[in-house]
């Protein structure tokens, strides 16, 4: 018997170093390649421009008393992009936290749909038939064994889609995680655990979440490979997905992905972040906006110019016009709504209960 | 004497309690550095250290479940759930760890913590943020109820729960939070859990509220008295312990009676309190008694939501139909 006893695993000093493609000027990192082709580039561009365009929209009327508290996505555009064009709509699912309305857009929800539900209407919770995505979840980690579930359900269907849920840096002390991870490890389920650390969970900040180095050296633990990610990097988010999705697919499991981001704006809009956030970490995280990257990068092929971006910038901008002014056509909530769906069929007590409040159907 | 609105009456009274018992700590999401996402410990870590006042990871079982640990080694936890839908990730550490405690230990350890959390509607807060379920937690047993509608009693009955050696849930009205004002006096005061507060002398209908709905109560009582009917409105402030006496006296008072509350019909607490009093003043009885509540729905998107919650208006008009009773 030896002497001596140390314990065998002992916590990294560091975190790992993010996998990163695109540098903070737009220049591929030597040996990088995206794998997104140029329309898809271009795609991805626009909808992260989409993306940020339709939160400073929904901000002003936010200020004006005109749409309720939401959660902007500002500074995190190219991890929503890069995973969710990494998905196949068509076969995988999205489980939301609240902060990923380009990954909802892309998966079919409308834009209409997000205003009535920015907008507080009931009907902001209706998912149309055929669009593979969970309802915003509010309930901080309440989504993740969602997915697991989902990815579990398709591999036991033998279909060949993915789960892939979102969620912060906060919501990842939560032991829903903890029981996600560990249920996704025993049964193999294709689950893409996609952790946005944008380093705030309002005022808290990441080194309050977690004594660990880093969140993503955590997979091994339960059994399957995590990969950190620079989430500002467009191309390197959408490789690290695609790669995931993947070995999903092949049967090979579940992976947790942690984005390394950053929160640019408000927690949501009942938020005042002054109070916590030191402004020198937005200048250097302003550096590396993730849109800006990918428009230094396409100039430096030529296929960006001023020109492009000023009809871009109208043609959002009459795209986001045109989803307001369908959820303005839209009927206002009506009142009884919050006696319809609660079962299939009311029971006698709510019937009751409707016809004294509202009177005879 | 000050005038306060509930956030200051409770910040105010967590920090005078801290200061009398170096035992008390707060612990919380956002509690420190931020004061809270509604600002009620706002200060405080600043005033008190990072030791006394502790901003947790975002793990509400941990938060409770902790607090049991750390009371037994002589601390005084005082929990904040953010929002009192959050609770229920940490209903078991409540409902069978916390609450149980002195129970299962027979008498040989207690859990001296206090949970304070916001809860309520109609501030247009996201969903789940709104959930009333004060009767889900009246049903665990062991637990104290605590439930202030006015900035005194917030003050009076925070001191109480902080030192009492039982758990206590202590429930802030989120729609009151800045709404409800008040004169507080400066000097220390407790109120004794289990007393009601009469708020109106009336002598036709007693209306029973708690928190939140107590102004609702109050406008209605308004209401009906500009048709000349006499409402006698008491406000129960605490669920656990009940003041039984009091309530069988307000009923005798007037022999009519309305419940109000904001959470969900179905075995809400407004059944309770009918319940106990067809027990206990059936004979003082000259009418049917009513509950207003919330519909058997889940607490509905902002949108709707107020019509999710009794109006006063709706109370008035269950106050006419009760008085029309013969
Ligand atoms: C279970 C639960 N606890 C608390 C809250 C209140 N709350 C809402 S968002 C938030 C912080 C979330 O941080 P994170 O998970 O990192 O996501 P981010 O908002 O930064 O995208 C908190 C504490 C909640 N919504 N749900």
């Amino acid at each position: 018997m030896p002497a001596d006893f140390s314990p065998q695993f002992q916590p990294a000093t560091k975190p790992a170093k993010p996998f990163s493609m695109l540098t903070e000027a737009g220049k591929l990192r030597r040996d990088a390649k995206p794998d997104l082709s140029e329309a898809e580039i271009l795609d991805a561009l626009r909808l992260m421009k989409v993306g940020r365009a339709f939160d400073e929209k929904c901000l002003n009327l936010q200020r004006q008393g005109r749409l309720g508290t939401f959660a902007p996505i500002f500074g995190q555009e190219a991890t929503l992009v890069g995973t969710a064009m990494a998905m196949d709509p068509k076969r995988d699912w999205a489980v939301p936290q609240y902060r990923e309305f380009p990954v909802q857009l892309r998966q079919g929800l409308s834009m209409k749909s997000i205003i009535l539900y920015r907008r507080g209407h009931p009907d902001g919770g209706i998912i149309p038939d055929g669009v593979n995505v969970m309802a915003t979840q509010v309930s901080l980690a309440a989504q993740i064994p969602h997915a697991v579930g989902l990815a579990w359900g398709l591999k036991l269907k033998e279909q060949d889609g993915v789960a892939v849920v979102f969620f912060g840096d906060g919501a990842s002390s939560e032991g829903d995680f903890h029981e996600s991870c560990n249920l996704a490890g025993v049964v193999d389920a294709p689950v893409i655990f996609l952790l946005q650390n944008n380093q705030w969970a309002i005022s808290t900040p990441r080194s309050i979440q977690t004594g660990g180095a880093d969140f993503a050296s955590r997979a091994p633990a339960y059994g399957f490979p995590g990969v950190s990610v620079d989430g500002n990097d467009v191309f390197a988010v959408h490789k690290v997905v695609k790669d995931a999705v993947a070995r999903g697919r092949r049967g090979e499991g579940a992976t947790l992905i942690e984005a390394v981001t950053y929160r640019m704006s408000m927690h949501t809009t009942a938020d005042d972040p002054t109070r916590y956030v030191d402004p020198r970490d937005l200048e250097v995280w302003g550096k590396r906006d993730p849109i800006m990257r990918v428009e230094k990068y396409l100039s430096s092929q030529g296929k960006w110019s001023d020109e492009l971006a000023a009809t871009w910038d109208q043609e959002i901008q009459d795209e986001i016009e045109a989803a307001f002014a369908e959820a303005d056509a839209h009927a206002p909530p009506d009142p009884t709504a919050i006696y319809e769906h609660v079962f299939a069929e009311p029971t006698p007590t709510l019937a009751r209960q409707r016809t004294e409040h509202f009177g005879a159907q | 004497m000050p005038t306060m609105n509930m956030v200051e009456a409770i910040r105010s009274t967590l920090k005078s309690e801290m200061e009398r018992d170096e035992t008390v700590m707060l612990m919380g999401e956002d509690v420190g550095h931020l004061g809270g996402v509604f600002r009620v410990t706002d200060g405080l870590q600043q005033f008190f250290g990072s030791r006394r006042v502790v901003d947790t990871p975002l793990a509400e079982s941990v938060i409770a479940g902790s607090a049991l640990g750390l009371a037994l080694t002589g601390w005084r936890p005082v929990i904040e759930i953010q929002f009192l839908g959050f609770s229920q990730q940490c209903f078991h550490q409540i409902n069978q760890q916390i609450s149980r405690t002195r129970f299962r230990t027979r008498g040989t350890q207690q859990a001296p913590i206090t949970i304070r959390s916001p809860f309520g509607g109609c501030v247009r807060t996201p969903e789940f943020h709104s959930d009333s379920m004060e009767q889900t937690f009246a049903q665990s047993s062991g637990l104290k109820v605590v439930m202030p509608s006015n900035p005194y009693d917030a003050k009076g009955l925070l001191a109480e729960a902080i030192r009492d050696d039982d758990p206590v849930l202590y429930l802030e009205p989120l729609r009151g939070y800045r709404l409800v004002t008040g004169e507080v006096p400066n000097e220390d005061y407790t109120i004794p859990f289990g007393k009601l507060n009469v708020l109106r002398e009336g002598t036709d209908i007693t209306l029973v509220a708690w928190s939140q709905a107590v102004p609702i109560a109050e406008k209605a009582a308004e209401l009906a008295e500009e048709k000349g009917i006499s409402v006698h409105l008491v406000d129960l402030r605490t669920l656990v312990p009940l003041d039984e006496e009091g309530l069988v006296d307000a009923i005798e008072k007037t022999g009519r009676c309305v419940v109000v509350h904001e959470s969900q019909a179905t075995a809400g607490f407004g059944a309770e309190v009918l319940a106990l009093i067809q027990e206990q003043a059936f004979y003082s009885l000259e009418a049917p008694m009513r509950r207003v509540t919330a519909p058997d729905s889940p607490y509905p998107m902002p949108g709707v939501e107020d019509h999710f919650i009794p109006t006063a208006e709706r109370v008035a008009a269950v106050i006419d139909e009760t008085m029309a009773d013969q």
